[in-house]
Formats: structure tokens, sequence, C-alpha cells
């Protein structure tokens, strides 16, 4: 087997058997309805996880995904309360802004050359805070429309139902996996990770890769807002504190290189589940109190880091030879 | 002597102007900021009470300056803060002495960085990678400490560290200005510092010129640990209480801003402690100042924003071939600086 699939190979290995041990102690964790929860309640994490591994794909980090999901949600309850224009046009004018920010924050990385993580930390300080001059009180979305959209599901055999945010998650992890492996955007990306000096030798367009990366991510992270807000009903400017650290922990866990250059769309949407599945276990529980949670992923988050060692060193002596 | 006090003077002279711009600002919109009074052989006054706000910002500076300057960051020390000031309380509470719960707190956030130095050193993780762990789990372990709930004690020597005074300063103005000269005198009478700076420049070259790069490196992670355990107790000695899920809660971003307004490089290298706690007051003095001023403190965001684009803009290397005629004075400035010491 190729060694790059070794993570992801782990990632699913793991996926499965904690899965077969829940439903051992809990028969009821296998049905379609607990799936298609998993899918819902993590819909607007999925999402944003996505654009993430984009990012991390080609070497950098978003730390602005949390301040903008919160900017979204605020910014569509503050314009569908106090102006009468559709939904729609709220989401298209909505992620036009978020995407702009993201090529905004590419921009500085490329043009600057200062580290990802400072710039976005500056955009997250930024979204937050423009959150919070809109408004500082949870406001709530009452617009019919957002009801119409909540009902909409596909019901599964067994009660399951797979809802229009849950099934909205599945198609971007699905664009996404496109994007990466069958276009030339992905394959820069790729590139990117392996290198920018590299990359730039072999011809590939950084400037333009790199703003149109952290673009993708502004525009998944309104996205993952509108799915956020769709979920919520409402709009709050500290809601998804913390979503960039449980996206980056999805991607990791889901195996991809965090120096870049190696990894996989899918993998992300495993490292989703694995999180998901532990909510829910202790969810099913009921004794163990949800910081478990946090204790246990950053458990695998170290076992992977761990695990991607041995691999990077398992792999230098070959390329010596080579 | 005079021309040491002269290069450290020029070092810090932009945060100096900086904290003086603003604290000018801000006294003449309010005249009576600047008053001091003596109460009760205590200080009172907004300046002083900028430096006592500041206390756990400045202590978590004074680490993240030296994490910073080895070319690493550390994400986890808001998170050390909770698990420490979860620790302090619950020792205390369970009727250790004062003494005792001090030091068994310290140790513990001594241990949390040698946790995060033998990740980067050892097992050569990047440095945000390495530290998220204790970020993403350490509020857990916080949450385990306290079992969830908000952990108060009434022991008057622990609180004392948060709310006492000592010659007439508030007790944790008194304990960062000692802990910071001991640090900056460690760091600067000995060849550490320069060892750091190497690290932070070059590890490789450095290893190979026989320093001895990863005992350095998780020394540089254990101060980030004490000092977040410092902040830790303080904070909670602040509140007569153990928050642990927002105790320190992003503090790690502004301490990880205080060390960048004080004008040391993210990239590794040259590092002043002096000018990052300056930037951790600067910082303080911005917050009060709008909370003066009746604006929202939600500007407050904002405006760290808009500082970090700016001195991104100041420290980028393009920015700084476009000015030569600018940077060149201050890179011939380097060597004075050195032979000074």
């Amino acid at each position: 087997m190729k060694q790059k699939y070794l993570p992801l190979t782990a990632t699913i290995l793991i996926f499965l058997l904690s899965y077969a041990l829940c439903v051992a102690q809990y028969p009821n964790m296998l049905s379609t309805r607990v799936i298609g929860n998993l899918l819902t309640d993590n819909a607007f994490l999925g999402i944003a996880a996505v654009g993430m591994t984009f990012v991390i794909l080609s070497g950098g980090i978003d730390l602005s995904v949390g301040a903008v999901i919160a900017f979204t949600g605020v910014f569509l309850a503050v314009v569908l309360e106090q102006t009468s224009i559709h939904p729609l046009a709220a989401f298209a004018l909505v992620l036009a802004i978020t995407t702009l920010f993201g090529a905004l924050m590419g921009a500085i990385i490329h043009h600057l050359e200062m580290p990802a993580f400072i710039v976005t930390l500056a955009g997250m300080f930024l979204a937050r805070g423009m959150a919070f001059v809109l408004s500082i009180d949870s406001i709530p979305i009452k617009h019919p429309f957002y009801a119409t959209l909540k009902s909409l599901y596909f019901k599964l055999p067994g009660g399951g139902r797979i809802t229009l945010i849950g099934g909205l998650m599945l198609l971007v992890f699905a664009v996404g996996i496109l994007v990466a492996h069958r276009t030339r955007f992905g394959t820069n990306v790729y590139a990117l990770g392996g290198g920018t000096a590299t990359a730039k030798l072999m011809g590939v367009p950084v400037a333009g890769t790199t703003i149109r990366i952290y673009a993708l991510s502004g525009l998944l992270a309104g996205l993952s807002g509108i799915v956020f807000s769709l979920y919520t009903s409402a709009g709050y400017s500290l809601a998804a504190v913390g979503v960039e650290l449980d996206a980056i922990t999805a991607v990791v866990i889901g195996g991809t290189l965090l120096t870049g250059g190696s990894g996989f769309v899918a993998g992300t949407l495993v490292g989703i589940f694995i999180q998901g599945l532990i909510q829910t276990y202790i969810t099913f529980d009921g004794t163990l109190s949800s910081w478990w949670t946090k204790i246990l992923i950053g458990l695998l988050l170290f076992a992977f880091i761990l695990l991607q060692k041995g691999i990077i060193r398992l792999s230098r002596p070959e390329r010596q030879h080579a | 002597m005079t021309s040491t006090v002269r290069t450290y003077l020029g070092r810090l002279l932009p945060q100096l102007i900086a904290l003086a711009i603003i604290i000018t600002a801000i006294s003449i919109i309010f005249p009576g900021f600047l008053n001091l009074q003596i109460q009760n052989g205590r200080l009172y006054g907004s300046l002083i009470d900028i430096l006592n706000r500041g206390a756990p910002v400045v202590l978590l500076a004074i680490g993240m300056t030296v994490v910073i300057a080895t070319k690493g960051i550390d994400l986890s020390v808001g998170a050390v803060m909770a698990i420490c000031g979860a620790v302090s309380a619950s020792l205390i509470t369970s009727g250790h002495s004062l003494v005792e719960t001090l030091l068994v707190t310290l140790a513990v956030g001594i241990l949390c960085g040698v946790w995060n130095g033998i990740l980067v050193a050892v097992l050569d993780i990047q440095p945000i990678i390495a530290t998220l762990v204790l970020m993403v789990a350490g509020r857990g372990i916080a949450q385990l400490i306290t079992e969830g709930a908000i952990l108060t004690f009434i022991d008057p020597g622990l609180i004392f560290i948060g709310s006492g005074s000592f010659l007439g300063l508030p007790m944790p103005v008194v304990i960062w200005l000692i802990f910071g000269i001991l640090v900056a005198l460690v760091v600067r009478q000995t060849a550490l510092g320069m060892l750091v700076e190497a690290v932070g420049v070059n590890r490789e070259a450095s290893t190979l010129s026989g320093v001895f790069t990863p005992v350095l490196l998780i020394a540089a992670y254990v101060l980030s640990g004490l000092c977040a355990a410092i902040a830790g107790i303080i904070a909670a000695a602040d509140i007569k209480g153990a928050d642990a899920n927002n105790a320190g809660l992003w503090l790690e971003l502004d301490a990880i801003l205080a060390v960048v307004v004080g004008g040391t490089s993210l990239l590794g290298g040259r590092f002043s402690i002096a000018a990052s706690v300056l930037g951790a007051v600067i910082i303080q003095a911005i917050n009060t100042g709008i909370l003066l001023s009746g604006f929202p403190p939600e500007f407050n965001l904002i405006i760290k924003a808009a500082i970090i684009v700016f001195i991104l803009v100041l420290q980028s290397p393009r920015f700084r071939t476009a000015f030569t005629y600018v940077s060149m004075p201050r890179a011939a400035g380097k060597p004075t600086e050195r032979e000074a010491k």
C-alpha cells in the first residue's frame, strides 16, 4: 500500500473500530437516526473544515473561520430583521463579503510575506469585531423562508433524516474532493504545500493560488455561517468560538500533514465523524461530562501527530536512495 | 554605561512613543486620567489600574517573547492558566497550606511547559500544532479538576496575591515587575539570550556550532508554562475562584499581540522582554481608553486587528526593501547594540 494512504486508512479504521465499540455498548447507536443527526449537528463544522483542508494542504492556516461564521450569522440576522430583502439575496451578499475577506487575507499573506498565522489572527479579530459592531445581542431569525429551508429533508429507511444542511455538507465534501484531485487549482494547492520555492519553479502561479485558497476558505466559512444560522435560527456575535480549532483538529485527525502537501479532503470528513461520534457517545452515556470530549480529541490529535511524524521519518531514507 | 542606556532606549523608543501618545490622548479627553491618590497606603488611579489589569497578559508576554525568539509559539498558555487556577483553587479548598498550593501550582505549570517543550524539541513537531494539543485538551483537564463548577475559596493569603498591595503597588504589578526583571537579568546577563536568538535564527546551524538546542527549547517552553502558572494564580486570586471555562480565554492571542507590538519578529531571532512588557501595557491602555471613552468595548477587537496589520506592514520584507534607506541605519546599528552588552 502506498505510504500516502496510511494516515487516511488509520483514520477510517479508528472510526470503524470506535463505532463498533459504541454499537457493542449501545446497540441503538447503529441507526440511520443517529447518523442523520451526526450529519446535521456537524454540518457547519464540516463545511468550514473543507476550506481548512485546502488551506492546510497549501501549508498555511486560517484562524479566522470561527469569527467569520459568527459574523455571517449576525449579518444575516440584522439584514433580515431590518430590511425586506429575500434571504437568498442576503446569502449571496454575505458570501461575496466573506470571499472578498478571505481573498484580502490571502493577498496580505502573499504580498507582505507574513506568516498566515498572524494575518488570519488579525482577520479573526476584525471579523469578530465587525460582528460585535453589528449587534452584541443574540438576534432571532423569524423569516418564513428559514422555516421552509429547515423543513426540507430526505427521509432515510429507519426513521433517519438527512436535512438540507446535512446534505449540503456532503455536497460540499464531494465538490471539495473533485476540486482537490481533478482540477488544476487542486494540483497547484498540493504543489504549494510541497514548498513555495519549488512550486514557483514548476510554474505554479503562487500569488493567484494563495489568494484563491484563502478566498475559498472565506467562501466556505461564509457558507458554514449560513448553515449555522439555519441550524440555530439566530445570529450571535459570540457564537462559534473556537470552531477554527475544531476544524484544524478534524483536518489533522483526517490524516492531512500539517506541513502541507499531503492529505485528503475525504479524510477530513472522517475526522468530523470521529469528533461527532465522541460527542454522541457522551450523550448516550449520560454520566460522562462533556469536557471529556475535549480531552479525548486532544489525545487523538496527539496520536495522529505522532503517527505523521513516524511516517515522515520512515519515508525519509527512501527519498535519499531515490 | 550611558551607551547601554541609549541603545536600550533606542530599542524601546517606538513603544514608548506609542504609549505616550495613547496616554496623552486619553488624558486630553479625560483630565482626571492621570490622577494618582494614596488610600490606605496604596496607590489608586487609572494608570495603576492599567498596570494591574494588564498583569496576566504582561506575564504571558514575558514567556511568549522567549518562545517566539526561538521561532516557536505557545498557544497553550490560556489553557495552562485555566489548569493552574483550577489546581490552586482545589488545593487551597482541600486544606493545603498556601506555600504548598503555590509550589504545586507552579510545578504543574512547569510540567505543562516540559510537555510542550518535548513535543517541539524532541519529537520535532511544529510549535503551533504541538501547543495546540494542550490548548484543546487543557480546558477539559481544568474542568476535570474543578469538576465543572467554579471553585471559590476564601483563603486570605491566596486572595492577597490578587488584590493585596505591597509598597503602595497592587500585588500583581509587584509580581510581574520582579519576575520580568529577574527573567531579563537571567537572559541578558548570561549568554542564554544570545543562544535563544541563535536557535531562533537558525536551529540547525546553532546545533552544529555546539548549542545544546533541545534543552534550550524545552527551557523556553518551561518559562512560558511558569509564566502561565503565575498568571493563572493571579487571575484566580483576583476573582477568588477558578473558572475553568473563562480563565485566560484568548489571552494567548493577546500575549502574542503584545510580543508583536513589542517589535519581536514572529520569525524568531532578536527579542526584547522590556519591549514586550511595554507592548502588553499598550494593549491594556487601549482597552482602558476605549472603556473610558464610552465606545462599546466591541471596538477593541477592530483596533487590535488594525494594529496587527499596521505592524505587519512595517515588518514585511517587501516594505523594508522598498524603504531601504530607512532600515539601513537600523541594520547598521545592530552590531553596536551587541557590542554594548
